[in-house]
């Protein structure tokens, strides 16, 4: 590769660092394959928990959440999930958002909402399995 | 690259695309698909919002919860729910099929046809057994 191929669009610096559009490299890439894996078991049971809660009362929702198991379940899915949606919902963002400072605010808005979502599902299983 | 440098040297440049344009291609299966993974991963990601408001309100109490049912209940709850179903499966089978492709498998033209196409009966065919079975367990819809 000579230095002045005209079809390179980075600079010689951000090919050595390597770390692309979001400044953080591969890693990302590797997380989003880990959190998929682990999402299909976790997406059946989570599919298997909302089948056997739906129509049952309240009372009954409650207990069955609060259960260990299913609490547990419920918050690796949770977990999962979030950190795999944070990864992907970037990945969209850098494919589409180029100015910078819009993409700034678009990808602190992902985080917020990820953290928001992932907190408070989080403290609800929580509350349900350890009461008031 | 000596032939691009020579190339470049006479005449005016013209700026030459960066990557073929999408509009060149026509629609293939694997490509809608491919779409349909983002688009699903999207509607997934705001989904999100409604299995976390039905936790909060299953901690909240008994009149949280009937909200949750209403809505669950009404025609548009019941599309959403079937919506979510829908592309919760289809995002996951396009994820496994993403994941055979990491490992450099399934490339083969008759291959990638093959899983495009299972991945897509299989989701409509597993959305509508998962309702089947809920359906079931509740007695009948309500
Ligand atoms: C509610 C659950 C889920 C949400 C909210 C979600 C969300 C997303 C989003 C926003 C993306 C980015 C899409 C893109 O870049 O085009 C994505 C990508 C991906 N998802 Fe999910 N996902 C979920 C469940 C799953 C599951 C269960 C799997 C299991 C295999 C999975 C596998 C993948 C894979 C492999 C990718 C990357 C595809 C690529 O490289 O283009 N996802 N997901």
């Amino acid at each position: 590769m000579s230095g002045k191929h005209t079809n390179e669009m980075r600079t010689p610096m951000r090919r050595v660092r390597g770390l692309g559009a979001a400044h953080t490299g591969t890693g990302h890439f590797w997380h989003q394959r880990v959190t998929s894996v682990a999402g299909i078991p976790l997406t059946i049971a989570f599919v298997a928990i909302i089948v056997a809660l739906l129509g049952r009362s309240h009372a009954a929702v409650v207990q069955i959440l609060g259960s260990p198991i299913v609490a547990i379940i419920m918050l690796l899915f949770i977990i999962n999930t979030v950190y795999h949606m944070w990864i992907g919902m970037q990945e969209i963002v850098l494919d589409y958002v180029h100015e910078d400072k819009l993409k700034l605010v678009t990808l602190m808005a992902n985080t917020f909402f990820c953290f928001a979502i992932g907190l408070a599902s989080v403290f609800a299983i929580l509350k349900l399995s350890f009461g008031v | 690259m000596a032939d691009i440098d020579a190339g470049a040297a006479k005449g005016p440049q013209r700026p030459r695309p960066i990557s073929p344009h999408l509009q060149i291609y026509k629609p293939m299966l694997t490509m809608v698909m491919s779409i349909l993974h983002r688009v699903t991963g999207a509607a997934l990601y705001f989904g999100m919002l409604v299995i976390a408001w039905w936790l909060i309100a299953a901690a909240s109490g008994p009149n949280a919860y009937a909200n949750v049912e209403w809505f669950i209940g009404s025609l548009i709850g019941r599309v959403v729910l079937f919506g979510f179903t829908w592309a919760l499966i289809h995002h996951a089978l396009g994820g496994v099929r993403h994941l055979i492709w990491d490992t450099l498998r399934g490339f083969e033209p008759a291959d990638r046809e093959f899983l495009t196409l299972a991945s897509l009966i299989g989701s409509i065919a597993l959305t509508f057994i998962i309702w089947a079975v809920g359906y079931l367990a509740m007695g009948g819809p309500r």
